[in-house]
């Protein structure tokens, strides 16, 4: 490539000449193309560091959860899976992260003697205050999302779009983007995401992979139940 | 080789390129796109549980069944409750809105006293005390009666332990609202024999012939009018609308007849006339079951040709005749007054003579005619007050607004004449005034008079929810709990057909410093002692309402909202009336036999008349309209903090007027800058403006928009029954 590009100028030089130009200002092209080549790849390897690695960085803050959860542990203790507290209600509303009045039950004395242990029956349960967890896969609250049919009528699985969440022993830093103020979580962590390549669908939570995903399971990006597509089957 | 220029252009195009192969450019693109959909000062509704509750609306007389959704404590949604017999999942827009009274900022937030013009917080303790200890002075001075009460409605445990305190304390001088209600309950009982309240069947009638009400516009039940008149369009039943202008409800009418406004007595007598002359009335019942029917059919056919009803009330003769014979040849006919919303009580001539047209036609107590309902649910009976010495002697003084007196023996309350009467030094004056349920200083006539004698007034106490026009007059607020927030039972009547009754429940906890004002009063007579404290053994006002409903009605109103009584069934003129002949009473000819109450003023310098109109995207009574309804109130209303009067065309090439021009709107009672709306659907002559606009007080959405039609229009004693009989006023209007 660099030596087409030479070869150009060279052109170009000689065309200068022809058209009766001092012989020096061809010299002095040829001369200074090394120096511009050189500075035309300094510029473009670094805007690729910064764009690719530095940027990314710094794009998100990381923000730590007000103490520690182990979900291992807890799936070891409830009968009914992910449902046992992140359950539906009786009209079919989900209810998302559990409130304090749920881990009350067991949590009204300290249990075990790990710090993040204190820190929650000290700091939350006995001042009956909720716990400001930080959700990684908040959606923005123009977005309706329905896990009641995705998950009761379609049969889909609580990894499909968390992944293994559920298996884990502690919660994973919480990077913000700090213009949105979601989690990466929903853009995704790796650079293939930023790509728009995508192992797996937990991987990314956009728009375009609800779409995609509608796409491959019911042949069209509409909605099931009203068969609409459109803004506002999801943007209300 | 040097380093020049072209050097760091190389330098910048190659950044340029390197950038745009990179993810920057295209997230920051797409970040900043969902940053301005997620700006951090947007508020976003936190999320949580949903609850929904059943309650019942008190925003107006209608009676419909509410159901609030919650998201955990808050209260994000009111609609009509599903299933229940009034609306049936509908609702008005007040009853849409009414979240924003529950969190209105200018809710009252806990006691308060006036000490040197300004509100200062007072413990509940303090404000009671003060109460009792002035209570108990007056009594020790021999003036007991001198205490006066203005509440919202008569029936209900609220409005009984209001009647039970003045029983006990000795105070003849508790008004309530009052409303057409009034009118029609008074005609009942002078020609029924029984003081009982109206119903009408709508969904059975096949032809409705409306003197002014505004059957679509906030009359009766509003939810169950609009479902009756849309039911009649597809039964294909006629709907008569006679009115000075093209309200909505006129709008939706087959037939609509301008008249001449304060007249529509006039043609109902001369409809009469038409049903006698020409024997089309109902044999059986003027037969069998009548008295004074020679005398009235007298009087009627004497005074009340169609010829002279005709000149009277601009409507032609012709018309008159067919419309009479329509009517009396309709096999479930139905007519109807009580102007607008009915929130005037009206002329006892006009609500007797189209009583009496429903009568001739025999469809009281009939399929699609005119019901006599109980004027409220049967409760536990509470035992009897005793009033003690000093009550049962203060009990004997004459009420200060004339009601039950030698000149209006038939009103039950009159607090339109209460300015007047203050105001002319008549009667020993008010020392302590109660203000419940109501905003008398907003919604009775000639504001400015009332204004004047609140202020004569030594001591008033307010039990407002919202720092309405009277609370702000008051000496000592004592707030009530906003009605989400309470319990209270809702009898309802409204013209229905059935007798029930609804429950408000607390839907979420009261939010300030405020009490429920059942357990104020109750609170108020414990302190003052003695037999007034034995009347009211009741420990709260909770207590009180689930002793007064039963335990079955209870039970019932906690599961459903609403109570219905089943077994009750109309009684039909044939199986006669509650007076003492058994039959029905034509009312006295001479009660009937004078010209109709007309606008005041003189002629010559008010030659225009006004009429006030009401709409159902105002609130027009003492509940001020929320936000939401001064955003669904058009531009021919209020334009920006102007109110706007409609006037038809014609006048206003007389005045020199043009659409949208401002002018100054006077009658005898104010005067006031105003814009003008043309429109060919009002009456030449006449003034339209809106009720509900120009509060005082409330919050900066409705204070100060428009002017209220109660600034304008004064009261007019009906010289029948005393009820206020204005439909309007004359006024002028000219180019400011």
């Amino acid at each position: 490539m660099s030596t087409a590009d030479d070869n150009e100028r060279e052109v170009h030089g000689q065309e200068t000449d022809a058209d009766g130009g001092g012989h020096d200002s061809g010299t002095t092209v040829r001369e200074g193309g090394g120096f511009v080549l050189l500075f035309f790849i300094i510029g473009f390897a670094a805007s690729l560091v910064v764009g690719w690695l530095i940027f990314p960085n710094l794009l998100y803050s990381q923000k730590k959860q007000p103490f520690d959860f182990n979900h291992a542990l807890h799936m070891g203790e409830v009968d009914n899976g992910c449902e046992s507290c992140h359950f539906f209600r009786e009209d079919g509303t989900y209810s998302g992260v559990p409130k304090l009045a749920q881990c009350v039950a067991c949590h009204e004395d300290v249990q075990g003697d790990t710090q993040d242990e204190t820190i929650f029956v000290e700091k939350y349960v006995s001042k009956k205050r909720e716990v400001p967890w930080r959700v990684y896969s908040r959606q923005p609250d123009c977005v309706f999302f329905s896990h009641a049919a995705h998950v009761k009528m379609a049969k889909m699985d609580c990894v499909t779009c968390h992944g293994h969440i559920g298996e884990s022993t502690s919660l994973p830093v919480y990077e913000e983007n700090r213009l949105t103020g979601y989690s990466r979580d929903i853009e995704g962590h790796h650079l293939e995401n930023l790509l728009c390549l995508k192992k797996n669908t937990a991987d990314r939570m956009k728009m375009d992979d609800c779409a995609e995903c509608h796409l491959e399971k019911t042949g069209r990006k509409t909605s099931v139940q009203t068969e609409k597509d459109g803004c506002f089957v999801c943007h209300k | 080789m040097k380093i020049d220029r072209r050097c760091f252009l190389s330098l910048g195009i190659g950044a340029a390129a390197g950038i745009t192969l990179s993810p920057l450019p295209w997230k920051i693109t797409d970040d900043l796109s969902i940053w301005t959909q997620n700006w951090p000062w947007t508020p976003v509704p936190p999320d949580g549980k949903t609850i929904n509750k059943k309650s019942a609306c008190q925003l107006c007389p209608g009676g419909c069944g509410i159901a609030v959704r919650r998201i955990d404590k808050r209260v994000v949604k009111i609609e009509g409750l599903k299933g229940h017999p009034v609306n049936d999942g509908g609702l008005c827009t007040l009853g849409l809105s009414a979240a924003q009274l529950l969190y209105s900022p200018f809710r009252i937030q806990a006691p308060v006293k006036k000490v040197n013009g300004k509100w200062r917080k007072i413990s509940w303790d303090d404000a009671l005390a003060t109460i009792t200890t002035k209570m108990t002075e007056l009594r020790e001075e021999g003036k007991a009666h001198t205490v006066a009460g203005i509440i919202g409605g008569e029936r209900g445990t609220v409005s009984m332990l209001w009647q039970r305190l003045f029983k006990a304390y000795g105070s003849p001088n508790l008004m309530r609202n009052t409303s057409m209600e009034d009118a029609y309950s008074l005609v009942l009982q002078k020609t029924q024999g029984n003081r009982v309240l109206p119903g009408f069947d709508f969904e059975n009638a096949d032809f409705v012939l409306s003197f002014g009400s505004g059957l679509i516009d906030g009359w009766g039940s509003p939810v169950r009018m609009f479902r009756a008149l849309g039911d009649m369009k597809n039964r294909q039943a006629k709907f008569v609308q006679v009115e000075p202008r093209l309200s909505n409800t006129a709008a939706k009418a087959d037939q609509w007849l301008p008249i001449i406004p304060g007249t529509e007595a006039l043609l109902a007598l001369g409809l009469i006339h038409v049903i006698l002359s020409e024997s089309l009335y109902q044999v059986r019942f003027v037969e069998q079951h009548c008295e004074g029917f020679d005398n009235f059919k007298k009087m009627v056919l004497e005074t009340y040709p169609p010829e002279q009803v005709a000149k009277a009330t601009g409507i032609k003769v012709e018309t008159i005749k067919e419309l009479g014979r329509e009517f009396a040849r309709a096999k479930n006919p139905l007519a109807v007054c009580g102007r607008g919303q009915g929130l005037t009580p009206g002329s006892f001539q006009e609500t007797a003579a189209v009583h009496v047209l429903n009568a001739l036609t025999g469809n009281l107590g009939e399929k699609g005619g005119v019901l006599a309902m109980p004027a409220g649910p049967e409760y536990e009976e509470w035992p009897e007050v005793e009033p003690d010495d000093v009550a049962a002697e203060a009990l004997q003084q004459k009420r200060l607004d004339g009601a039950g007196g030698d000149e209006f023996p038939d009103a039950g309350d009159l607090p339109t004449r209460l300015a007047q009467v203050i105001n002319t030094g008549k009667g020993d004056g008010i020392q302590l005034l109660f203000i419940s349920g109501a905003n008398p200083v907003y919604t009775l006539p000639d504001t400015k008079a009332v204004q004047k004698a609140l202020a004569a007034i030594p001591f008033k106490v307010s039990f407002a929810t919202h720092m309405d026009e009277s609370a702000e007059m008051a000496d000592l607020i004592l707030p009530n709990h906003c009605f989400l927030e309470r319990y209270e039972d809702v009898p309802v009547a409204a013209g229905l057909t059935s007798p029930i009754v609804n429950l408000a429940v607390p839907v979420v906890k009261p939010m300030y410093n405020t009490k429920h004002v059942g357990d104020s009063i109750i609170a108020i007579a414990q302190a003052l002692g003695d037999e007034i404290a034995d009347a009211f053994s009741w420990e709260n006002y909770k207590t009180c309402l689930k002793e007064t409903l039963g335990d079955e009605k209870w039970e019932k109103l906690t599961e459903e909202g609403y109570w219905v009584d089943e077994e009750f069934k109309p009684v039909p003129w044939k199986e006669g009336f509650k007076s003492a002949a058994t039959k029905f009473i034509f009312p006295d000819p001479a009660r009937l036999n004078h010209p109709p109450v007309s606008a005041s003023g003189d002629a010559k310098q008010f030659p225009l008349t006004l009429i006030a109109c009401d709409s159902m995207r105002l609130a027009g009574g003492a509940v001020g309209s929320p936000p939401f309804l001064i955003k669904i109130t058009p531009d021919s209303v209020l334009l920006k903090e102007d109110l706007v009067v409609e006037i038809n065309p014609a006048t206003a090439a007389d005045l020199g007027l043009k659409e949208g021009a401002q002018a100054v709107l006077a009658t005898p009672k104010g005067s006031g800058r105003v814009r003008v709306h043309l429109d060919h659907g009002i009456r030449p002559g006449l003034v339209a403006m809106a009720r509900g606009l120009g509060h005082g007080a409330h919050d900066k959405y409705l204070a100060g928009k428009g002017l209220n039609t109660n600034a304008f229009i004064g009261p007019v004693d009906d010289p029948d029954s005393g009820y206020d009989a204005a439909w309007g006023i004359s006024a002028s209007l000219a180019k400011a």
